[in-house]
């Protein structure tokens, strides 16, 4: 019994050996299309690539989760794909996805990295923030591969670049829904990493100067899950909000679960990464959104037209990157009207969140000023933040 | 005060899927066997219930799914390990990789075929499972919204860990069970059926974790399913069973602590203290460590940890 139990367990062993091996082997196979014409390179002298004709072009992506959960960070990203692949008219196989590659786990990323670079990607969209030193490595050993890093701080101006977006710009439109919409002026927010994070603490303070802008009397208030997704956390870090008397609670988290632990509660939220109205519909004002398909499209036509410059992308509203859900009949009256004004202040760059110039007040009684590009190094909270 | 009211009520609320995954193991272990695929038996519960839930719209459907879902997932590891003596821990890690990634295909092939990309549980069933509200007794002050404020999913968990620990401290049944625990082959000399209870007990212990999971996927994401819904409550309790000494009744206070622990972060008042939410996110774990420190210094067999855990049972090599 013992055995044939070995036999069996070795036998189940060397098959998943095999196919662990299957994907990534063939080292000779599918060199990274170099399409060697220096010619096309003279006639667009702005690109410092080649040109890559359509019909060999090799997109990959790396994703933290599976795409398919149908909502949150990973959903969004790939609805972007989704978008740029219909733009430009590629086909299913000219796509290449690596999900599930957890953004800690070293050779995982590796992996993935290289088996993009196997299958012959030109071009390589990595979404998380903790895949940067690995695209950074990786892009120096392979310097005709093109590598585009989202939500990080790192790049080398040739074949590694970095994209993100103006988000705050819709954050502050959000504050101003939950500024209109808040009875007991305290407003809720779930964020995912503490004032570390420059990402979520501008984000926060974004939004808290949204809130000021219609409602000096309110405050925000801010609870930290200490993890990107922590389903049952940002529940309770919710519930723990409503518990103090927020009624708007908004968030910077995967989940939905903090829109829909307000619904249980008769109280309100703001979404995040997609329209969360469909997960919580008694309850959504509005949601902050990226629309990623915007720059995949730029970026890959780049490849396509040899036009790629090796600069960072920070795409904004104008650009439609970034957006706001339409406000739902849950909001207070006059609030899209309040809205649309800013947005088309914004629109027109009559205003803008973070001009590097403005100084702000932090709820330490120093003040600041922040380029929005440079969300990264915020790690002040505005004055009408209070960490509960 | 107020405040502290509702923390109480939020400990509560944490602490029972807990409830139902360490009672589940307990069941489990208490016959020898360390079942570390809680984590996946929870996710196919989960799976299990919610999609039940979502067709039928009946609460006790749900359930019902997810404890024969459980049962069925039970079943795989008790066949490897009681009847094949494959390694438990083994096994049971291939369990919970199984469970996790059986319930996240099932959900995003589901999810792929709704019309929304979004899956929520109706109307009715959400009804059934939510808070009750009996009319008076809820009303009392603070003792109302402390007993008869939560979801029928609390009361069942508290039921089924006083009817373990009846069942295994005052029957005789559960005496034999303990004693296969402890020493498989002196039970089996007693005339105890081994390999009989092994399965019955790791099956039901596997039902109950069932039930767990189906609590984090309907109570904790409020009805709505995403992927890794358990997300890692299994292995907690796991560590509870430690804590709670292997006593089903010592459980519902166990993770009641574990709950409240993994809540205070969000309730402690940072006027009065302000620490890194990685220090909260400790303590549940660093708890079960001093207990395991102190119990080994009193030198006491006051843990009653089962003799044979971790061990199989080969009846001819007697």
């Amino acid at each position: 019994m013992k055995r044939f139990l070995s036999a069996v367990l070795a036998g189940m062993m060397a098959l998943s050996l095999m196919a662990g091996c299957s994907s990534g082997g063939d080292e000779t196979t599918n060199e990274p299309a170099d399409t060697g014409d220096t010619t096309t390179t003279e006639s667009t002298s702005e690109g410092l690539f080649p040109a890559v004709p359509k019909e060999e072009l090799k997109v990959g992506v790396i994703h933290i989760t599976d795409p398919a959960e149908g909502t949150g960070y990973t959903y969004t990203h790939d609805l972007g794909i989704q978008g740029m692949q219909k733009e430009l008219g590629l086909d299913d196989s000219q796509i290449v996805r690596k999900n599930n590659v957890s953004d800690t786990d070293a050779t995982a990323i590796r992996t993935a990295l290289e088996e993009c670079v196997e299958e012959g990607c030109q071009v390589i969209f990595a979404t998380s923030w903790g895949y940067m030193d690995y695209v950074e490595e990786i892009a120096e050993e392979y310097p005709d591969v093109l590598f585009a890093h989202g939500t990080g701080n790192k790049s080398n101006g040739s074949n590694f670049i970095n994209y993100f977006g103006k988000i705050n710009q819709a954050r502050y439109l959000s504050g101003i829904a939950a500024g209109m919409k808040t009875e007991s002026n305290m407003i809720g927010y779930v964020a995912a990493q503490n004032n570390e994070n420059g990402e979520v603490t501008s984000g926060i303070d974004a939004f808290a100067m949204g809130v000021e802008s219609v409602n000096p009397d309110a405050k925000v208030y801010v609870k930290v899950t200490g993890a990107w997704f922590d389903p049952e956390g940002e529940g309770q870090a919710a519930k723990a909000l409503i518990d103090m008397g927020c009624d708007v609670i908004a968030q910077h988290c995967d989940t939905a679960n903090p829109a829909t632990e307000a619904e249980n509660a008769g109280v309100y939220a703001v979404g995040y990464n997609s329209d969360m109205a469909e997960k919580a519909p008694g309850a959504t004002l509005t949601s902050v959104m990226w629309d990623w398909s915007v720059f995949y499209t730029k970026a890959v036509e780049d490849v396509i037209n040899g036009t790629w410059t090796g600069e960072n992308y920070f795409g904004s509203m104008q650009d439609g990157l970034v957006q706001l859900a339409p406000c739902s009949d849950l909001c207070a009256e006059g609030t899209a009207e309040k809205i649309q004004e800013v947005k088309d202040q914004i629109l027109s760059g009559e205003w803008d969140i973070f001009d590097g110039k403005t100084e702000y007040e932090d709820n330490q009684g120093q003040t600041h000023t922040l380029k929005a590009e440079e969300y990264g190094t915020c790690n002040w909270y505005y004055k009408n933040v209070e960490v509960a | 005060m107020e405040l502290f009211l509702k923390f109480l009520v939020a400990a509560v609320g944490a602490s029972t899927p807990l409830l139902f995954g360490t009672v589940g193991e307990i069941l489990c272990e208490k016959v020898g066997h360390l079942n570390l695929g809680v984590e996946g038996l929870m996710s196919i519960g989960a799976c299990a219930g919610f999609m039940i839930g979502m067709q039928t719209d009946s609460f006790v459907v749900a359930l019902i799914a997810a404890f024969c879902a459980g049962v069925l997932a039970a079943l795989i590891y008790a066949i490897l390990t009681v009847t094949f003596l494959a390694d438990q821990n083994v096994s049971g890690l291939t369990l919970t990789i199984f469970g996790i990634g059986l319930a996240n295909f099932i959900g995003i092939y589901m999810l792929g075929s709704s019309e929304n990309g979004t899956l929520k549980l109706p109307e009715g069933i959400t009804a059934q499972m939510r808070e009750i509200h009996i009319p008076g007794l809820s009303d009392i002050p603070v003792i109302g919204q402390l007993i008869f404020s939560y979801s029928p999913f609390v009361y069942l968990g508290v039921v089924i860990a006083i009817l373990a620990g009846i069942f295994l401290k005052k029957t005789k049944l559960g005496l034999n069970v303990q004693a296969i625990g402890h020493n498989p082959a002196a039970a089996d000399a007693a005339g105890i059926n081994v390999t009989l209870w092994k399965y019955a007990m790791i099956l039901l212990g596997g039902g109950i974790c069932g039930i767990g999971g189906a609590y984090c996927a309907m109570i904790i994401n409020s009805g709505v399913w995403i992927s890794d819904n358990v997300g890692g409550l299994g292995w907690i309790a796991v560590a509870l069973v430690i804590f709670a000494k292997w006593s089903p009744w010592l459980s519902i206070l166990g993770s009641f602590v574990f709950g409240a622990l993994r809540v205070l972060k969000y309730y402690m008042p940072t006027a009065v203290i302000q620490l890194p939410t990685a220090f909260y996110d400790m303590l549940p774990f660093l708890m079960t460590a001093i207990i395991l420190v102190v119990s080994s210094i009193r030198k006491k067999r006051d843990l009653n940890i089962p003799g044979s855990l971790g061990v199989n049972y080969f009846r001819e090599e007697r």
